[in-house]
């Protein structure tokens, strides 16, 4: 049995961490109220503009357009939402695994947009090519930030160096459950939207032309899905941490108890032992 | 047909939804002019170019900047997607003079650096934005 100081050594020093853990998870409960309004806020903009997608792309019918037809290039553009820091229990693995178990996806295949240091920082540790750290918009995501990010792939995918643009993301369900999403943002999957689309009968008409229009609404297309899934990530992130604490506070808490436990019986032994051997003693002497 | 006489109009921002009701018209500015939408207007999609923005609801009329984004419109609803857009109570009418006069300066100057698109743009948008207040 561990000796009683080493015990209560033990007992300070989670008790100590619990502190820790109980403060990140306050403070990531109110970020992620913040965070989860902010979501809900970007979240009708980025729903109706998916559906408008949807509904227009369902009306066009068949178009040859670049942005709904695959480009020849083999490079594939990631978009990789992290968080700058980690304590937030699997939040930052499952994204990553996300990108490193896709099936058909080859190593030298991918170029890694990444958003967040521990995305990247793994990424980059397994090989993967980085071609952008844009980890400091993590903190507080504008739409200014995503329109550069999304204008700068275009013109690489409009150039025809990449054939592909995807974006790997924590959809932000609910407060307990968030799901780890990859989105291919471009070209566009049209035959999927054709099949969802409702009243699909009516044809749709463009101003100026069709190819235009859809050359000016599909880049706002792309950056209000980039900028919906920043906002569901961070609320995400905030997420995942809050669990992460609390189960961390309440393992601490467990031990604690056990040690405590422990600690007594320690105690209890030695006061048993000490009168037993005084007993012994005085018996000795008579 | 008296209730189609009005329709439904949603304006969405990617912060906050900016505007939903029924309304009797609405105008704003496209790539290719003015227009005015009406209930029952063919499928149509527009481009946004900087305007104002007139929603004509049954009893009153409203108006806002809009600066940026595109327009699905169907027979009975109008969405617009706007990346910008404002209330008038909302514009800082010294800065929007200060971004008039900066935007001019660039374009006078002409110098070989100066972004002639970009400043265009904050040119037209300063102006939006004073005659909104007007």
């Amino acid at each position: 049995m561990a000796s009683m100081r080493d015990i209560k050594r033990r007992k300070g020093s989670i008790q100590s961490t619990q502190q820790i853990t109980k403060a990140m998870k306050l403070v990531s409960t109110v970020k992620l109220q913040h965070a989860r309004a902010e979501a809900e806020r970007s979240k009708t903009y980025f729903d109706c503009m998916y559906e408008t997608v949807n509904n227009i792309l369902s009306r066009v019918g068949d178009m040859d357009h670049k942005y709904l037809v695959k480009g020849n290039a083999i490079k594939k553009a990631v978009i990789v939402i992290t968080s700058n820091r980690g304590l937030a229990g699997g939040y930052n693995s499952n994204i990553v695994k996300l990108v490193t178990r896709h099936e058909g996806w080859k190593k030298e295949e991918l170029q890694i947009y990444a958003v967040g240091n521990k995305g990247r920082e793994s990424l980059a540790r397994s090989g993967y090519e980085i071609s952008e750290d844009l980890s400091h918009i993590v903190e507080e995501p504008t739409f200014a930030d995503a329109m550069q990010l999304s204008e700068r792939l275009l013109e690489l995918y409009a150039a025809g160096k990449i054939g592909e643009i995807y974006l790997a993301y924590t959809s932000f369900k609910n407060t307990v459950s968030h799901e780890p999403t990859m989105l291919r943002l471009l070209p566009v999957d049209h035959e999927h939207h054709a099949s969802r689309g409702n009243g699909g009968n009516t044809l749709m008409n463009f101003e100026p032309n069709d190819e235009q229009a859809l050359d000016m609404i599909i880049p706002k297309y792309v950056t209000s899905l980039i900028y919906g899934a920043l906002k569901e990530s961070i609320a995400s992130e905030n997420g995942a941490r809050m669990q992460a604490m609390d189960n961390a506070t309440s393992n601490a808490e467990e031990m604690i108890s056990d040690l405590t436990l422990k600690y007594n019986r320690a105690r209890q032994g030695s006061i048993t032992q000490e009168l037993t051997e005084i007993i012994a003693g005085a018996e000795a002497i008579s | 047909m008296a209730e189609d006489r009005n329709f439904i109009l949603r304006i969405i921002a990617p912060d906050r939804v900016f505007y939903e009701g029924k309304i009797d018209m609405v105008e704003f500015n496209t790539t290719e002019g003015e227009i005015g939408v009406l209930p029952g207007h063919i499928p149509l999609t527009v481009i946004i170019s900087p305007g104002i923005l007139n929603i004509h609801e049954t009893d009153k009329e409203k108006q806002a900047a809009l600066h940026a984004g595109f327009a699905e419109i169907l027979p009975h609803q109008v969405t617009i997607l706007a990346e910008i857009i404002e209330w008038p109570e909302e514009i800082d009418e010294k800065r929007a003079e200060a971004a008039l006069q900066r935007a001019q300066e660039r374009l006078n100057t002409r110098a070989p650096e100066t972004d002639v698109l970009r400043a265009e743009a904050s040119l037209k948008r300063a102006l939006t934005r004073i005659e909104a207040l007007k």
